[in-house]
């Protein structure tokens, strides 16, 4: 996509897109970038606002309580800052050991300000690294040296933001060094029009910033399913069996080798792996069981579906079996043939063009930059313990003779508490994943999850599940609003790998108990209707709420009847 | 490169940077014939004509050009 592209999308018609309202802040000229933004956002299917402030207004913006920024109401803001204003001031600086330093202040006083008067994502543009070369090679050793305070200040601002929460990086530093300087920057145009970006590196800069908000409006990669022949491992493990597969120092081995590791890194991330492969299933798991250079073991795979059935329904069954969203879902497979059928049946769904020869698959897919993220928290990590628990429930479903008896067996105890400190990432991380169950689908970022746990405003609930199989962990929220006369369910949420247990009941007999110990006798509750949340439609009327026609819902003290569920407390 | 050539090839990305098919540069044509040929789309003009035909124009060529003429005259000049 180049810029010219970028700038005609522009003007075409976005209406009907989910809009998004970016601010963008500069000390030098943006307006080429707003437009490269707005245009790589209608690619992505969305319809970005902007606004451009005029150049450097940075100050006047963030701390003027009446300016533009604040009458815009962005949902995000961009601070774009570049090295060569930078350098400006550093040369009229008196400390320069203390330059990085005073800059960082200066730069966390914008977050702040920003933040005081309006709860944002802050997207901080990284100083891109280019040296002065007034101390030569010797100006990484000397502290008042521009490059070395420029390196200080870029680690002072990632070191910074992860006490910011709401403050998210775009590293236009490392697209520099990916497109070498030459196409990075053009200085006639610095110099010119005060441009630090060429037209070649905006619809970079504008993919990747876009990318962040794409994550930030809940829309992330969260599963990768792999074909395993000639994509895992060089070879066809059903013709060239155990011995023959390429794997480690077996012939092109090391490539495979790599990209499983990787592939491991991404999965103790949290991305979730399956196995989509046409082959008998005993023989496709053998490498895993048994080969001694597998990096992949059976227990990172969350579903291992091997079968002769074609890809696309394999892909349908595993994406059934997890819950999630099929545009969450990454499909590797080296055969053109079987990207093109699951392209064609399943259009969501991503599917890279891998390369033909297995040596460039990872630098490839890194290139892609598939694996955009705003939020990581430690229940990360299990997420594939506890998808693999799921599938055991599923297997031990079907060995009961009705649905009460298999809920019966399962043993689920459950707990009820308000927000604390400790589960605010947990918390913010499932209001931004939450798309089918979700009421109302507002977004939080951890400060503002912190913001209502300390508000009278609000009343806060989280949920916990576990049974015999495991520990589901944090899996629903739910928050209450204080009106006069009435409680009104702010925001309800719920992960779909706990659904149809009896949690829903569950939950709704919690929100009930929770009204009436606090003095209010009507609950009232709203559903808003996103491309995705077409589930819980209905869910207040199926749980005892009487359906007031406008897609509210209202239960009072007189007419509620708890719901039956088989859940503990 | 012959001077027709340039025009015609110029055309094109007058036509993709301003977004109107119907533009056709003559020698004599300035910004003020142009509607949306301000500061920006400059930029993005001089950018993209330095790329289709792998020149660059100087700092004083950018701010000082007179009309499409003497932009021809540079781009054979350099190309």
């Amino acid at each position: 996509m180049d810029f010219i592209q970028l700038k005609k999308n522009c003007k075409k018609d976005a209406s009907g897109l989910p809009s998004y309202r970016l601010a963008l802040l500069g000390d030098c000229a943006t307006q080429h970038l707003a437009m490269a933004l707005k245009g790589q956002a209608y690619e992505e299917g969305i319809k970005l606002e902007v606004f451009d402030a005029d150049y450097n207004q940075i100050v006047a913006q963030t701390l003027d309580p009446s300016s533009e920024l604040y009458a815009f109401a962005p949902q995000a803001v961009v601070l774009c800052l570049c090295t060569e204003k930078l350098y400006e001031s550093f040369c009229d600086s008196s400390d320069r050991a203390a330059f990085a330093e005073q800059t960082y202040r200066k730069i966390v006083g914008y977050w702040e300000a920003i933040n005081s008067r309006i709860s944002v994502s802050v997207l901080q543009y990284t100083y891109v690294e280019t040296d002065d070369r007034v101390f030569g090679n010797y100006a990484l050793k000397e502290e008042t040296s521009f490059f070395a305070q420029l390196k200080k200040l870029n680690y002072l601002l990632a070191e910074g933001m992860r006490s910011h929460k709401n403050v998210y990086p775009v590293d236009v530093d490392s697209i520099e060094r990916r497109l070498g300087r030459a196409r990075f920057h053009d200085d006639k145009l610095y110099a010119i029009a005060k441009m630090p970006f060429s037209l070649e590196a905006l619809p970079v800069i504008a993919s990747e910033t876009i990318g962040i908000v794409k994550a930030l409006m809940g829309r992330f990669k969260k599963c990768v399913v792999l074909d395993l022949d000639n994509t895992l491992w060089g070879g066809v493990i059903g013709d060239d069996g155990m011995d023959g597969i390429e794997l480690g120092e077996l012939g092109q081995g090391h490539a495979f080798t790599d990209l499983q590791r990787w592939l491991k890194e991404l999965k103790n991330r949290g991305i979730i792996l399956c196995v989509c492969s046409k082959n008998n299933e005993a023989t496709a798991k053998e490498p895993f069981e048994n080969h001694p250079d597998m990096v992949l073991r059976l227990d990172d795979i969350s579903m291992f579906v091997a079968n002769w059935e074609d890809k696309a329904t394999n892909i349908k069954t595993i994406q059934k079996t997890i819950n999630i969203g099929m545009d969450s879902i990454v499909f590797l497979d080296d055969n053109p043939f079987e990207r093109n059928l699951v392209k064609g049946m399943i259009p969501e769904i991503t599917v890279p063009d891998l390369p033909e020869d297995p040596a460039d698959y990872l630098s490839y897919l890194k290139g892609l930059n598939l694996f955009e993220t705003t939020s990581f928290s430690s229940e990360d990590k299990d997420r594939t313990k506890q998808y693999q628990a799921e599938i055991g429930r599923a297997m031990l479903e079907q060995q009961f003779a009705s649905f009460d008896d298999y809920l019966a067996g399962l043993e689920m105890v459950a707990e009820a508490k308000p927000f604390d400190a400790f589960h605010y990432p947990r918390i913010a991380q499932l209001t931004q994943r939450s798309n089918q169950f979700n009421l109302r689908t507002v977004r939080y970022t951890e400060a503002e999850i912190e913001e209502i746990a300390n508000d009278e405003k609000y009343l806060t609930l989280y949920f916990t599940l576990k049974d015999k199989f495991g520990d589901h962990g944090l899996i629903s929220v739910v928050i209450l609003e204080k009106r006069e006369k009435e409680l009104f369910v702010h925001e309800w949420l719920m992960s779909c790998r706990v659904l149809k247990r009896g949690m829903e009941e569950f939950i709704v007999n919690k929100i009930m108990e929770t009204a009436f110990a606090n003095g209010y006798e009507t609950v009232v509750g709203e559903y808003l209707k996103t491309p995705k949340n077409a589930m819980v439609e209905k869910i207040y009327a199926r749980l005892g709420f009487v359906d007031r026609g406008d897609n509210t819902f209202t239960a009072t003290k007189e007419t509620f009847v708890p719901n039956k569920t088989l859940i503990k407390e | 490169m012959e001077r027709s050539e340039v025009f015609e090839r110029l055309n094109e990305i007058f036509r993709d940077v301003f977004d109107d098919e119907n533009i056709t540069v003559t020698e004599e044509t300035t910004s003020s014939d142009i509607e949306d040929w301000d500061s920006l789309t400059h930029i993005t003009l001089i950018s993209e004509i330095e790329d289709e035909f792998d020149m660059k124009f100087a700092m004083k060529e950018v701010v000082g050009m007179k009309n499409v003429g003497e932009m021809v005259d540079i781009i054979i000049r350099e190309s």
